[in-house]
């Protein structure tokens, strides 16, 4: 339904676009392209992003106290070098990324990995407060990195796999589902401050 | 989902033939919008000294990007052995994250919508989008 919603408000941009000619700047697409997300995603949801039931907030620091962070985080980033190679277009400096063996081995994916992990630890301690949480390092990857915000997406996915090899069964749709509204939130809190 | 069908194709093509002296102005309009309103965009282009919408360096890539839209019209009939080069290009040296196709294509929609109002009609926007989304599938080719 939510897509529908997004069609419809691609088509209404369009309109729009045609109706006002060279009125509708670069400028004015963005604010009425925001307006439109704010009205898709308000008809589109039963609940808000950033309220956690019991359930999520025992999920997330339970999933997190149990894995560990230096075989999780290298698995994930490795991962993600190797289903989604351009991203490898952030770590020219790291070496050798030439295959799947490669990337795993590589010390420097491994400590990164580490790293990302432990970055996810501020929100995991955090849940209320995520977006003021990750300010400093959105900007960092904004502004410093350069790192395109849909990465965020994509590395998230990969730690949704390797999180699930790694819990199995115990790693449920609901579970998932926590998880990964809680991914959302982080990626969203990374993306906000590029402008 | 992208599949063009003879009507598509013709419809493109003839589009294209209305528009395509205009192609610089298009792109230029394309690339400017999506860096205002898709600002995760500039992360592609923090190697140049001016990254706002109408700078020279911005106009350029318009006219680049539309130049390759332009050629992709005229291999319409093999997207994918026609666009192989670039499609390697940005595999292998560019690596844009495909999502960005999609985004830019949308703003070349607007763009149209702006400057071609009555041309523009839903017919030729159907054809035209998906016309767009099988070229950025043709450019993704390479990447895995």
């Amino acid at each position: 339904m939510l897509a529908v919603l997004q069609l419809l408000a691609d088509c209404l941009t369009i309109v729009v676009a045609a109706q006002l000619g060279n009125k509708f700047t670069g400028e004015v697409q963005a604010a009425f392209q925001k307006f439109l997300a704010v009205v898709v995603s308000s008809l589109g949801r039963h609940h808000k992003m950033v309220e956690w039931t019991d359930f999520e907030r025992d999920t997330i620091q339970d999933i997190f106290s149990r894995i560990e962070y230096d075989v999780v985080g290298p698995a994930a980033l490795a991962r993600c070098l190797v289903v989604y190679p351009w991203t490898q277009r952030y770590f020219g400096g790291f070496g050798n990324l030439y295959n799947a063996a490669a990337i795993k081995g590589n010390p420097m994916v491994s400590k990164h990995g580490t790293t990302i992990l432990h970055g996810l630890e501020r929100a995991v301690k955090n849940m209320d407060d995520i977006k003021n949480t990750y300010t400093e390092l959105s900007v960092l990857h904004s502004e410093k990195l350069h790192v395109d915000p849909d990465n965020f997406k994509l590395l998230a996915d990969c730690l949704t796999i390797v999180v699930a090899a790694q819990l199995g069964n115990e790693f449920t749709g609901e579970v998932q589902a926590a998880f990964q509204k809680f991914l959302a939130v982080v990626v969203s809190s990374l993306g906000r401050q590029y402008h | 989902m992208t599949t063009l069908t003879a009507k598509d194709k013709q419809t493109v093509k003839a589009f294209w033939a209305k528009v395509s002296g205009k192609s610089e102005d298009i792109g230029a309009a394309a690339v400017a919008r999506m860096l205002v309103v898709y600002p995760q965009t500039k992360t592609y282009f923090s190697h140049w000294q001016d990254q706002s919408p109408n700078s020279p360096a911005a106009r350029k890539h318009g006219k680049t990007v539309m130049m390759g839209v332009g050629d992709a019209v005229t291999k319409i009939d093999d997207l994918k052995e026609g666009l192989k080069e670039l499609s390697e290009l940005h595999a292998f040296t560019l690596r844009v994250d495909p999502a960005n196709f999609k985004i830019l294509s949308h703003n070349i929609l607007v763009v149209m919508a702006v400057m071609f109002p009555t041309d523009f009609t839903p017919d030729v926007h159907v054809s035209l989008d998906k016309f767009l989304a099988a070229v950025s599938l043709a450019l993704a080719e390479k990447y895995r």
